[in-house]
């Protein structure tokens, strides 16, 4: 195998794949990047044996063929390269070796024989949609911060993808939740996605499939089966195992009789949580929200370090109230409001609370409260 | 203060019939040698020792199961006399402290060596018990002649006689020295103190790290530690070793629901919660595996615990036999900072604390047997 190829372009698929790598391995073909050249296209495929990640770039290919390097190493190599220089790959397969050439720069990389790169098995998939990046960007980036990292309750490790009824009709949704927290965003359902099974897609492929999105005119090709989902652009196709186990109902958790209604500016309202939480203690991070006719008054009384206050003027008109929280939790659900104000919903300082924006249902966060 | 064979000793208090025969406490046929009377200790029988080997060496020996609580409270009997003397206490375990006696001279108008002939006179009396004083100008010296002519033993180890007494006393004697290290000190030809005396500080530091640094001024009676009082608990754990290895999970499973139970007794009787739960599992090969998980919520429900630690069971690879089992809770708080949220996806887990709650109300009116789950059956 002999090619060039420009370095940016290299760089960028070669990023993509040193990051599925998984850092820390014991098989040593799995620290590999596949590199397969033929006609005016060089494939690099890398996988951790649960995604896999195949990056299509332009290269002038001199001679065919296909071996595997280090990724991390390739990708080291590359992002030191200087910009615009042509990179030339060659392959001795003899005696084993990849050789990158640029400019002056010669490195000799020791290789694996390609047979021995594990191919992740074709699927079937039931359904297949095409969704803007904008979009799937919303739906995934709304609800990851609620990703669960518990490993007993491993179903709750990833975003759960699925066709919902919502008031409009049918609508594409995700939900995450770690039992303190629950994010629901939902999106107009894609054409062609309605048959598709609901799949609990991993936190490590969110974040993966996340850097395919990042242009705003791109359509990702998704294709869903029982056990794997795929997002695809022209260029980057990402494989990936979806969890194997139930996501729970999360219909119940999402209260449908709280009356309380706080409307409060979510920006203000997360600069002062995050200022009073200052003075509370690294672990338990309880903020106390004191509601009174539109009034809020957030404290915090740590006994070791100290106390703090901070007072707020909000849209409150219901009874007083006292309800506590993670402050941590509250600044991740404030940071989800993007445009109109924070709506939060309260019933008791026992129960779920619900937030979203202005009137705005298709994203909806509980938090649950804590005791302070 | 060091008691002598302190649970046999306790039980034969209680049993005067035992008196002049061999005494063992441990847990039945598989577990070890936890306690053994001086009359066993002559034929052979030493403190973690397999049960079965030690009823070989001493085959009328009555072996009792232990009965902790009555330890305990004779512990702390023990505990309340050596408070009269000093509020600087460290305990090493229910029959074992550090006293620091500096400055109770003026207090009690006698020399610390008569009030610790005085405490050891009331514990023999009053409590039935004997222990043995190691008296010195640290808790290293301390520790070494308490050890000196047990039971029943008083040894003094004076600031003046110090280098003449460890002189030709062998390495192993210092608290802390176990085989790996006796062994490389073998190695370093160092085996009694006045070899230990021959190195100096940089090359025993090279040789064996901070160990090195400690040696050096062990080996001239120096020892700066303090006696620490109460250290706080850093954890609170419970395992049993089964009668017999086993693979059936549903007896594991009623094993670990009563080792749960038992941490969160324990926890709750102190005000305590802890934000990390622990699994132990040793397997018939004694392959010990812990499993750890972090909890967003501190507890100190067995009922959490047991769910917690059952999800890293159940991640197990169950193909082995266990020989014991064990739970524990770890990264210790007050109750006030525990149980500060519920779960949205187990709006049950309320209700269950609450129930567990009024389980523990008449458990403490009527008995601990008043009230069981079924779980704790199996």
């Amino acid at each position: 195998m002999k090619l060039s190829i420009e370095r940016s372009t290299l760089l960028k698929a070669v990023s993509q794949a040193q990051s599925v790598v998984e850092r820390r391995n014991t098989i040593p073909i799995l620290a590999n990047v596949l590199i397969e050249a033929e006609g005016e296209h060089v494939h690099f495929r890398a996988t951790d044996l649960d995604i896999e990640v195949v990056d299509k770039a332009l290269a002038q290919v001199e001679r065919a063929g296909a071996t595997t390097v280090s990724a991390v190493m390739l990708h080291e190599i590359v992002r030191k390269l200087p910009d615009g220089s042509l990179v030339t790959l060659t392959d001795d397969s003899a005696k084993g070796r990849l050789t990158v050439e640029a400019g002056r720069s010669n490195f000799s990389l020791a290789t694996l024989p390609k047979e021995d790169f594990p191919i992740m098995a074709t699927s079937e998939y039931a359904a297949n949609f095409s969704a803007p990046a904008p979009v799937l960007r919303r739906l995934f980036d709304k609800s990851k911060f609620a990703i669960s990292t518990e490993e007993t309750r491993y179903y709750l490790n990833g975003v759960y993808m699925h066709v919902a009824d919502s008031d409009g009709g049918q609508v594409l949704r995700c939900v995450a939740t770690d039992g303190h927290r629950l994010a629901r965003i939902d999106a107009a359902l894609p054409e062609g996605a309605s048959g598709m099974v609901g799949v609990i897609v991993p936190r490590k492929t969110v974040g993966e499939m996340r850097k395919l999105l990042d242009d705003d005119d791109m359509q990702i090709a998704v294709s869903v089966s029982e056990t794997k989902v795929r997002f695809a652009t022209p260029n980057i196709t990402l494989t990936s195992k979806v969890i194997d186990g139930t996501f729970p109902d999360y219909t119940r958790v999402i209260p449908q009789g709280n009356t309380r209604k706080l409307e409060v500016d979510a920006t203000e309202f997360a600069k002062a949580v995050d200022r009073v939480a200052t003075v509370s203690s690294e672990r338990s991070r309880a903020v106390k929200l004191s509601l009174d006719e539109d009034r809020l008054v957030l404290s915090v009384n740590s006994p070791d370090s100290g106390a703090a206050e901070e007072e707020l003027a909000v849209a409150y008109g219901d009874e007083r109230l006292e309800i506590g929280f993670n402050a941590k939790y509250l600044l991740e659900i404030a940071s989800q409001v993007d445009r109109e104000n924070a709506v939060f919903m309260f019933n008791s300082s026992g129960d779920p609370t619900l937030m979203r924006e202005g009137n705005d249902t298709s994203a909806v966060y509980v938090v649950m409260p804590m005791r302070v | 203060m060091d008691c002598d064979a302190f649970y046999a000793s306790v039980e034969k208090r209680d049993r005067p019939e035992l008196a002049d025969k061999p005494v063992i406490i441990g847990g039945g046929r598989r577990g070890v040698v936890s306690t053994a009377c001086y009359v066993a200790r002559i034929r052979g029988v030493k403190s973690a020792m397999p049960m079965f080997q030690a009823l070989k060496l001493c085959p009328d020996a009555v072996v009792i199961k232990p009965r902790m609580q009555v330890y305990v409270d004779v512990s702390r009997q023990i505990r309340a006399m050596m408070e009269e003397l000093t509020p600087a206490i460290e305990p090493l375990s229910l029959d074992e402290a550090f006293l620091d006696l500096r400055g109770t001279e003026r207090l009690h108008g006698v020399p610390p060596a008569v009030m610790l002939a005085r405490l050891v006179q009331r514990m023999k009396s009053e409590l039935g018990v004997t222990g043995s004083i190691g008296l010195s100008h640290n808790k290293f010296l301390a520790k070494i002649a308490s050890d000196l002519n047990k039971p029943n033993g008083f040894s003094v180890i004076g600031q003046a006689e110090t280098a003449a007494f460890l002189l030709d006393k062998p390495v192993r004697m210092i608290w802390g020295v176990g085989a790996t290290t006796q062994e490389h000190l073998d190695r370093a030809g160092i085996r009694s103190f006045s070899d230990l005396l021959r190195w100096d500080k940089e090359t025993l530091h090279a040789k064996f790290g901070s160990m090195g640094n400690r040696l050096w001024h062990l080996a001239r009676g120096q020892d700066s530690r303090c006696v620490r009082q109460d250290t706080a608990m850093k954890s609170i754990s419970n395992e049993t070793t089964f009668f017999e290895d086993t693979t059936d999970l549903d007896l594991l499973e009623g094993h670990l629901w009563r080792m749960c139970e038992k941490v969160s007794d324990r926890a709750k009787a102190k005000g305590l919660a802890g934000r990390v739960a622990t699994l132990k599992v040793k397997t018939a090969k004694h392959k010990i595996v812990t499993r750890r998980v972090t909890l967003r919520d501190a507890t100190q429900l067995a009922d959490t615990l047991f769910r917690n630690v059952k999800g890293l069971f159940d991640q197990l690879d169950h193909g082995v036999a266990y020989r014991l089992i064990g739970a524990g809770l770890s990264d210790l708080c007050s109750e006030v900072e525990a149980e500060r949220y519920q779960d949205l996806l187990d709006p049950n887990a309320a209700k269950r604390g609450a129930a567990e709650r009024a389980a523990d109300a008449i458990r403490k009116k009527f008995g601990p047997d008043a009230i069981v789950k079924g779980r704790s059956l199996r």
